[in-house]
């Protein structure tokens, strides 16, 4: 049969690692054909009206996977140096849930120094003298918690309220209450670098909402989106060939069947062509001055994968995209942490403070919400996997008392919410819960947590899942 | 130091509290007080809204002496004499973070705290009641879903010639009182189609389609409902069915997401269930409880990994206790939502919103599975049994050998006792703390704790294997680095890995077992696995018929099993035929086929049915029997396509005057596709398979710098149905994820069907589509010289149809028009594709991309 020999001779060839690259460009007028969409037909990304006025339109959450030290960063311990390499009393470590130490752990101080920054006075790490000069628009939480202390569920319980797996995340959500303003591209992007995180897709999973809501990746490695580039030998005239006569036989079929659905999917086709014609010049960076591309560090080795998905993070919201989900892994520095932290910092700080300028100087910082943080903290105890290697202690999961900031759109930025006590392990003053923070990002989107809903399994399903309170403080 | 001891009070507490103690509570009143004057008025006034005789809020209710004085879910409530004490008091008062009582609106006074706090220092005296009002009402619902099932009359519609069986009698009646008229039967090559991607996951070969189109017997359709029955294909579409309620994974789900090399295998007792139409009561018996039948099989003891598809967490300080009780209570909801569409998980923290499904009784339902052990079992397949006894002497003194060498008996023995010591000494060695936390963890195939404490001569062959490879693989953490490679252990694991591959070994499975040592189950305070409340035995809902011990005394999970699929079970048989009636219409008779209480959707056809529940029974539980009997009614047979005089009165389709498009679910998608260009493997069962996917989908997963984890399978292997794709959890098959692949964390009743642009960019140019339109040009330019022949040709395997003369204009053209595209582009012919000698390379690309066209289709991705 035909078969084999086709295989016989396919085994031979390279097919499958021989995608063909770079779509270049088309003539627009070529692509700005009418989609012939008969109106009735709901598009499931269409922008809909917030609950109430927003004062953000889009989010770019820096994601910091594996759980960033707050007292080496963000919430500076004096009290922990005067410990350091003691044990502390039974009495104040008897409730603590610890992922690897035990509650005798000896405490470690940290070795950063920190320093009053802006007119706000914000003491931020020597390790993020880039943060540091963006504190006036920074709104610094010193106090949040989470019920989560192991990374999976922390992850699920950040991006889906829920700490086991099968919700939508928080990007999904955002999608489904808003739309997207751009049509050429998916509505929430995510972006990646370091290594693969814990929770892996659960973290913009579209849980049981359509896939129509769950995150696009953009790689790092082949297509920037999936299945982007045409088939080996199909150039772009040829792939429109083919999207016209697709175009005009889901036509007939239209009008045959009368089904509706086959608008939607002749849609679909061309969105994602649009999307190929797209993607090229959203990513081609050669128009941004120097200037820009030396401030998000591109040039420096270093600094380039994360400049490079801050750059891009920062060009897909000036594009309306709805949100943003940039992943950085790991900061989860059970051992070694000094090492570890001065490494993600030098990679992360000065992306970091040129994306919040960068939106600035645009006049898009006002609408756009920057969230920076991971899933919880770190302990103020050491961890020591090998008792004889003093110098490669780290810090145990912690989710009493972490530190995250927020910036932009809605947020009184130059302050600092909330306190924990002079050890870092416990939250004292304004406590804010995993679900305020969920509460208050949709809330500076012009959403009403307890109204976002979904009907699945008999119930109707939140983000916050059934806790969350808008945090006024963090307001502007 | 100076602030330190004053936080204590901060970090236990936390919060704002309005009473952080004890001594912070208002003082008892010093006056006498009586029950009647002036306790019973608080009560009343402010309690027995939802702690009364209509409701029992946590199982507590306060307007009678002895159910109040026996407490709630949590224990007692009062405790005579000591008021401070009582929880009554800690709760009025909003003590140790509780929250306050009564929620919401206003707060008692110190006042009234005062008296209740004396009434209970005086002895808590409380008159005793009529015996009347104490007797808790029994649970009455007038809900549809828990009423005993009735085989309904047979309606007589007036157009009784349309009526085929007595499924088209109740959908008829309902349209004559609309006025509204069914739609015509489809044609026969639609007629085919749909019924060969509803029963088999595969479009008809154009063999097939001649021969149903040639023959005229009456019966003509039902010959082919009975071929199609019979095929071993039809346990693969109805199996991947059921494994959504499953949630069936290759993976554990948590961060690591490990493989399940064995998930598979009841992955393959689903399929081989439904091709020999194992009856549904039985299927159902042998997943719950196949464990527990007496003398059980093998067979019998795979289908219980049903029970295994929860999820696994090995994070380093995961508590093993809470992930106990999350897969404990996954167990129970999964197999409450599968077989009676009941969202008894909904009662996990406290008393069903909507439902009557009280907290208690949901943990009734949890302790059925509370004594579950997850156990790893030898499970041959046919032939593996001879050759694996007859090497296993010598592959033992092999390895034995090898330890020897390595000099592993020795040091695993002090290893052992020193894991003992640390695990008795937490705190004291931060090194063997770890080392002991991986044991818990990332011990391969067993419990790594259970087996280290059982002495060494006790341990079955099997656990020995299973310490000794954990330990190799693991010393590290105990001993470090340095010393594991001096050691050279990393050396050793591989050579006893590569001496277990050439020696014969046995395929395993993943069953559960009952533990030895039931342990008593506790009710769980506002769901917190720690916070342990009252003890509770297996038992059902008031709601529905009650579960009868078989031994007398205590309900096992067996006769859970049985009592599902009793007769009297109002849910079991009416959620399955919706199930089976949900795939082969898009939706069921109830549209919300994972919820038959009181919020889901009501039937569009009750006495439908219970027709079809009752009928379902009647004939022996056989699924295959009830298929049929739906296929062959005049109702599946209608035409899909729209009808404008519905538009207004049935958008929805609510009363099927027609059949529905649906969109083929993400397996069927590839299937067709690999079915028509002639690429599809036809194998059943066996291993996952893991086709080609782009590099940096694996990367997304836990500390994955490559995509090593993914190990591309070749040969046939690369071309095998949807549903054998190692399904891995935490990164899934790209192509899964897109068209609405379930996550397989909890059971999915329905999936959607989304239409989005990754969908399209996924079949225009995912390089295993781009390859089966390759494969099916290649057939019909080697089949066929003419164009029209050509085209005729591909148009029947794809869409089982000749096309249209506008078509066949509209690919002329397309042709043509992709002919001088590849004449201009000459460099871009390179159509990177496999031809016959007789065809030009530029031919052959004009031909790849006409049938890449096709398997785009909406029509090809449809059931019509």
């Amino acid at each position: 049969m035909n078969l084999e020999q086709f295989l016989a001779i396919q085994s031979r060839r390279d097919f499958f690692r021989s995608c063909a690259g770079g779509i270049g460009t088309i003539a627009l007028a070529h692509l700005l054909r009418e989609d012939g969409l008969s109106a009735d037909v709901p598009d499931p990304m269409a922008v809909k009206k917030p609950h109430f006025p927003a004062k953000a339109k889009n989010v770019i959450f820096l994601f910091m996977e594996g759980a960033p030290s707050q007292m080496d960063l963000f919430d500076p311990k004096p009290e922990l140096r005067r410990w350091h390499g003691k044990p502390l009393p039974p009495s104040l470590t008897k409730d603590l849930k610890l992922a690897f130490i035990k509650p005798t752990a000896a405490v470690l101080g940290s070795p950063f120094e920190f320093q009053k920054h802006g007119q706000c006075g914000m003491e931020i790490s020597e390790l993020l003298p880039h943060t540091a000069t963006c504190a006036d628009d920074i709104c610094l939480i010193r106090s949040m918690y989470s019920e989560a202390f192991n990374h999976h569920p922390g992850q699920l319980f950040l991006f889906t309220g829920h700490m086991i797996g099968g919700r939508p995340t928080m990007g999904a959500w955002v999608t489904y209450g808003l739309g997207s303003e751009n049509r050429d591209l998916p509505g929430f992007v995510v972006l990646t670098s370091g290594v693969g995180t814990s929770a892996g897709s659960d973290n913009f999973s579209n849980g049981f909402l359509p896939s129509t809501y769950a995150g696009t990746v953009f790689r790092n490695t082949g297509d920037p989106i999936l299945y982007l580039s045409n088939p080996k030998g199909i150039s772009k005239e040829s792939q429109r060939a083919r999207l016209d006569l697709l175009k005009e036989l889901n036509e007939d079929h239209l009008a045959r069947t009368g089904d509706l659905e086959i608008s939607s999917r002749i849609h679909a086709y061309e969105l994602a062509y649009r999307m190929q014609m797209s993607a090229p010049e959203l990513l081609d960076f050669s128009k941004e001055p120097q200037s820009i591309k030396e401030m998000y560090g591109i040039d420096q080795e270093t600094t380039r994968a994360f400049g490079t998905n801050c750059l891009l993070a920062r060009r897909l919201v000036e594009r309306g995209v709805r949100f943003v989900l940039l992943m950085h892994a790991s900061w989860d520095h059970h051992s070694q942490i000094d090492k570890g932290l001065r490494r993600q910092c030098s990679v992360t700080d000065k992306p970091t403070a040129a994306l919040l300028k960068d939106l600035k100087q645009r006049g898009m910082l006002d609408e756009t919400l920057v969230v920076w943080g991971g899933e919880f903290g770190r302990t103020p105890m050491s961890e020591l996997r090998r008792p004889d290697e003093a110098d490669n202690a780290g810090r145990d999961h912690h989710p009493n008392g972490y530190s995250m900031w927020l910036a932009g759109g809605g947020i009184k930025g130059g302050q600092v919410v909330g306190k924990t006590d002079d050890l870092g392990l416990n939250t004292v003053e304004d406590k804010i819960h995993v679900h305020d923070l969920q509460a208050t990002i949709l809330h500076c989107l012009g959403l009403d947590h307890t109204k976002l809903t979904y009907r699945h399994m008999g119930r109707d399903f939140r983000l916050t899942d059934v806790g969350g309170q808008v945090v006024k403080k963090l307001l502007a | 130091m100076r602030n330190v001891w004053a936080l204590a009070a901060g970090i236990i507490g936390g919060g704002i509290l309005l009473c952080g103690q004890t001594s912070d509570l208002p003082a008892p009143t010093s006056r006498k007080v009586d029950f009647r004057k002036d306790v019973e008025p608080i009560f009343k006034a402010r309690c027995i809204g939802c702690h009364g005789a209509k409701q029992q809020m946590s199982g507590l209710r306060l307007d009678a002496r002895t159910p109040a004085l026996a407490g709630g879910y949590s224990g007692p409530v009062i405790q005579p004499g000591k008021s401070a004490d009582s929880l009554l008091i800690h709760r009025v008062a909003g003590m140790k973070d509780l929250k306050a009582m009564p929620p919401g609106g206003k707060r008692l006074s110190a006042d009234e705290i005062a008296i209740l706090r004396a009434w209970i220092d005086q002895g808590a005296k409380w008159p005793e009641e009529t015996s009347a009002a104490v007797k808790d009402a029994p649970v009455r619902s007038d809900h549809w879903a828990f009423q005993p099932i009735r085989r309904p009359h047979v309606p007589k519609p007036a157009d009784s010639a349309w009526v085929r069986n007595p499924i088209d009698a109740f959908i008829l009646a309902r349209l004559e009182k609309e006025k509204i008229k069914p739609s015509p039967e489809a044609a026969k090559r639609t007629l085919l189609r749909r019924l060969s991607l509803d029963l088999i996951g595969l479009p008809p070969t154009p063999a097939e389609m001649a021969e149903f189109l040639a023959d005229t017997r009456a019966d003509a359709y039902e010959r082919q409902v009975d071929r199609l029955l019979a095929s071993p294909h039809f346990g693969e579409k109805w199996a991947r069915h059921w494994l959504d309620r499953a949630r069936y994974a290759d993976s554990d789900g948590y961060e690591k997401d490990w493989a399940r090399p064995y998930a598979w295998r009841y992955r393959d007792w689903v399929i081989q269930a439904f091709n020999r139409d194992m009856p549904f009561d039985r299927f159902t018996i042998e997943q719950i409880a196949g464990d527990l039948l007496p003398g059980a099989t093998v067979e019998q003891r795979i289908a219980t990994g049903f029970h295994r598809n929860t999820l696994t967490n090995r994070e380093g300080g995961i508590d093993n206790k809470q992930f106990r009780f999350e897969n404990t209570a996954d167990r129970s909801n999964t197999m409450a939502t599968a077989w009676m569409a009941l969202t008894t998980g909904c009662a996990q923290c406290h008393d069903h919103k909507y439902d009557p499904i009280s907290q208690k009784e949901h943990y009734q339902l949890f302790a059925f599975f509370d004594n579950v052990e997850e156990v790893d079992i030898d499970a041959p397949l046919p032939g593996e049994l001879g050759p694996y006894l007859a090497s296993y002497p010598q592959y033992r003194a092999k390895r034995e050998a090898l330890l020897k060498e390595y000099n592993v008996p020795e040091l695993q023995a002090a290893w052992e006792r020193r894991m003992l010591e640390a695990a008795a000494n937490p705190g004291k060695w931060s090194d063997w703390d770890l080392a002991w936390d991986c044991l818990l963890k990332l011990t391969e195939g067993g419990d790594g704790e259970k087996i280290i404490r059982i002495p060494n001569e006790k341990r079955t062959q099997r656990q020995r294997d299973i310490l000794t490879d954990h330990f190799i693989r693991n010393y590290h953490f105990a001993v470090g680095q340095t010393r594991y490679k001096e050691l050279k252990f990393k050396e050793l694991d591989e050579k006893l890995r590569a001496l277990k591959e050439t020696y014969p070994q046995l395929t395993q499975a993943m069953v559960i077992e009952e533990s030895p040592e039931p342990q008593p189950t506790f009710l769980r305070v506002r769901g917190d696995y720690k916070a342990l409340g009252i003890e509770v035995e297996p038992g059902g809902l008031a709601v529905l018929p009650p579960i009868i011990p078989s031994n007398g005394k205590r309900a096992t999970r067996l006769d859970l099993a049985r009592w599902l699929v009793s007769p009297e079970h109002p849910l079991t048989s009416r959620v399955a035929v919706n199930w089976i009636w949900q795939e082969l219409f898009g939706k069921g008779i109830v549209r919300t086929a994972d919820d038959f209480g009181t919020r889901g959707d009501p039937p569009t056809h009750p006495e439908l049915l219970d027709w079809l529940a009752s009928e379902f029974m009647q004939q022996g539980w056989s699924v295959k029997r009830l298929i049929r009997t739906i296929v062959t009614s005049a109702a599946y047979r209608q035409s899909s396509a729209a009808r404008p005089d519905l538009r207004d009165v049935d958008p929805d389709n609510r009363l099927l005057a027609r059949q529905n498009r649906l969109r083929l679910h993400a397996e069927l998608i590839r299937d067709s596709a690999l079915a028509a260009s002639g690429l599809l493997s036809t194998e059943i069962g066996g291993k996952s398979v893991y086709p080609p996917q782009p590099a940096g989908v694996a990367e997304l997963g836990y500390g994955q710098k490559d995509s090593s984890g993914w190990k591309e399978s070749t040969g046939r292997d690369r071309y095998r149905r949807g549903l054998y794709i190692f399904y891995k959890r935490s990164t899934p098959y790209p192509m899964l994820a897109n068209f609405d692949a379930p996550k397989a964390n909890v059971p999915a009743c329905s999936r959607e069907r989304s239409n989005t642009a990754l969908q399209a960019l996924n079949l225009l140019n995912d390089p295993v589509f781009f390859e089966a339109a390759a494969a099916l040009a290649y057939v019909v330019v080697s089949a066929e010289q003419t164009f029209a022949d050509r085209l005729r040709l591909a148009f029947e395997r794809t869409l089982g149809r000749p096309p249209e003369p506008r078509e066949l204009e509209r690919f002329a053209a397309f042709l043509q028009k992709q002919q001088s595209i590849f004449e201009r582009e000459a460099e871009s012919v390179e159509i990177s594709t496999a031809k016959p000698p007789s065809v030009s390379a530029r031919e052959m690309a004009t031909w790849v991309s006409l049938t890449s066209v096709l398997l785009n289709l909406d029509e090809f991705l449809t059931r019509e």
